[in-house]
C-alpha cells in the first residue's frame, strides 16, 4: 500500500518503520528536521521536511497517488485541515487522523474523517486492565 | 446581530471595537489571558478566554444563537476548524475565516466556509494598484464565476496599438468593457474602437487566462521594437 504519513514523532516514525518493513511504500514528512532523525538508516521510504498545511507539501509527498493518508502532528487543527484536504481535494481513499480532544471525535466523523483519539483508546485500555472490560 | 469572533489579536480587537460601536453584540474568544484582559478593560465584558475550536468553549459562548461567526487568528488551520465547528455543531448561518496563505482561499471554500478573506491578497491588490509599473491590475474578483476584472495600460510599441478592438485576438470569454484614453473621458468601446498607446483598458477575463490576455496587449510589436532600437542606435 502507498501511504503518506504527516508527522514523524514517536508514533509516526514507528508506524512508518513497521509498514516499511512489511514492504509498503511510505512517504513521511515533518515540519521539524529533528523528527526525521527517529527513522533508522535502513528505512527504505521517502522522508522530508515540510509543512502539512501547505498544499505543495502534500503534492510533494505524492498525495495524488496515495492510497492512505495518516495525520499525526501534535496539533489537532493541523491534522484536521490536512486530512480534509487529502480526503476531499485529493480523494485519498483512506484518511486517518489523530485527535487529542475526545469531545471532537463526532465532528470529525461528520466531516467524513476517520478519527482516533489516543485519550479515549488509552483510558479504555487502562480501565480494562484495572476492572476488566 | 450577535457576532462571535475567534482571535483577540490586533485584527480581532479593532474589528470588535468597530462592530460594538455600530451597535452589534460581540463576543471575542481569545486563548491568551493578557489579551482578554486588555479587551475587557477597553471594550467591556465582551471576551471569553479559551480555544475557539473547542466545542465546550463554543457552547459556553452561546454559538448556537450567533448570526455571524468570524475567525481571525494567526493560524489558517485554526480559523478553518473554528468555523467548521461553528457551522457543523452549532448551525451558525454565516461563517467567515481569515486566511493568510492565498492558496487556502479556494481550499476553505470547498471545505464549507461561507466567506474567506485573505489579508495577503488584499495587500497585494493594493500594491498592484499603487505601483504604476505593474502592468496588469486586479480590480475585482467575481468569485463564483471565476472571472476577474482587470486593468491594463497599453504601452507604446504594444502590438494592439493602432488596431481596432475586433482585430485584437483576445482569449476565450474575455471582453474589453471600457477604454479610458489618456487625459480623456472613459468610453464604451465598439468593435471598431482603435486603441492608442497610453489607453487604459478595463477588461473581464477568466482567471486562468489572465496571462494570455496580458500578452495580447503587452507583447511588443516586433517591427516597432526593432524600429525603436534602430532609432536609438
Amino acid at each position: 500500500m502507498n501511504v503518506v504519513i504527516m508527522g514523524c514523532g514517536r508514533v509516526g516514525a514507528r508506524l512508518a518503520v513497521s509498514l516499511d518493513a512489511e514492504g509498503h511504500k511510505i512517504t513521511i514528512f515533518d515540519i521539524d528536521s529533528n523528527g526525521l532523525r527517529r527513522l533508522p538508516e535502513n528505512f527504505a521510504g521517502t522522508a522530508f521536511v515540510g509543512d502539512g498545511i501547505e498544499e505543495e507539501t502534500l503534492v510533494r509527498a505524492g498525495i495524488d497517488m496515495a492510497e492512505a493518508f495518516v495525520a499525526l502532528t501534535r496539533s489537532d487543527n493541523v491534522n484536521l485541515m490536512a486530512a480534509q484536504v487529502a480526503k476531499h481535494l485529493f480523494k485519498v481513499p483512506r484518511v486517518i487522523c489523530r485527535i487529542y480532544d475526545p469531545l471532537r471525535e463526532k465532528i470529525y466523523e461528520s466531516l467524513g474523517l476517520e478519527a482516533l483519539s489516543p485519550t479515549i483508546i488509552f483510558s479504555n485500555v487502562l480501565k480494562e486492565r484495572l476492572v476488566g472490560g | 446581530m450577535y457576532v462571535i469572533m475567534v482571535g483577540g489579536g490586533k485584527i480581532g480587537y479593532y474589528l470588535s471595537r468597530s462592530l460594538i460601536s455600530e451597535g452589534h453584540e460581540v463576543l471575542v474568544i481569545e486563548k491568551q489571558r493578557e489579551k482578554c484582559d486588555k479587551i475587557i478593560e477597553d471594550l467591556g465584558q465582551v471576551c471569553l478566554q479559551g480555544d475557539g475550536s473547542e466545542t465546550s468553549v463554543l457552547a459556553e459562548a452561546g454559538t448556537s444563537r450567533a448570526d455571524l461567526f468570524i475567525s481571525v487568528t494567526d493560524a489558517d488551520e485554526d480559523n478553518l476548524v473554528a468555523c467548521q465547528m461553528a457551522k457543523q455543531k452549532f448551525g451558525v448561518p454565516r461563517t467567515m475565516a481569515l486566511v493568510h496563505n492565498p492558496r487556502n482561499e479556494s481550499i476553505f471554500k470547498s471545505l464549507g466556509i461561507d466567506l474567506t478573506i485573505c489579508d495577503t491578497t488584499l495587500i497585494m491588490e493594493q500594491i498592484e494598484q499603487e505601483v504604476p509599473t505593474h502592468p496588469l491590475i486586479h480590480l475585482f474578483s467575481l468569485s463564483p464565476s471565476n472571472l476577474e476584472l482587470v486593468e491594463v495600460k497599453i504601452p507604446a510599441g504594444s502590438r494592439a496599438v493602432g488596431k481596432a478592438i475586433k482585430d485584437i485576438p483576445l482569449p476565450a470569454n474575455s471582453h474589453i468593457t471600457l477604454v479610458i484614453p489618456f487625459n480623456e473621458k472613459p468610453k464604451l468601446p465598439s468593435p471598431d474602437t482603435e486603441l492608442k498607446a497610453g489607453d487604459q483598458i478595463i477588461a473581464i477575463t477568466p482567471k486562468p487566462l489572465e496571462d494570455e490576455l496580458y500578452s495580447s496587449f503587452m507583447v511588443l510589436d516586433e517591427s516597432a521594437g526593432r524600429a525603436a532600437k534602430k532609432s536609438r542606435a
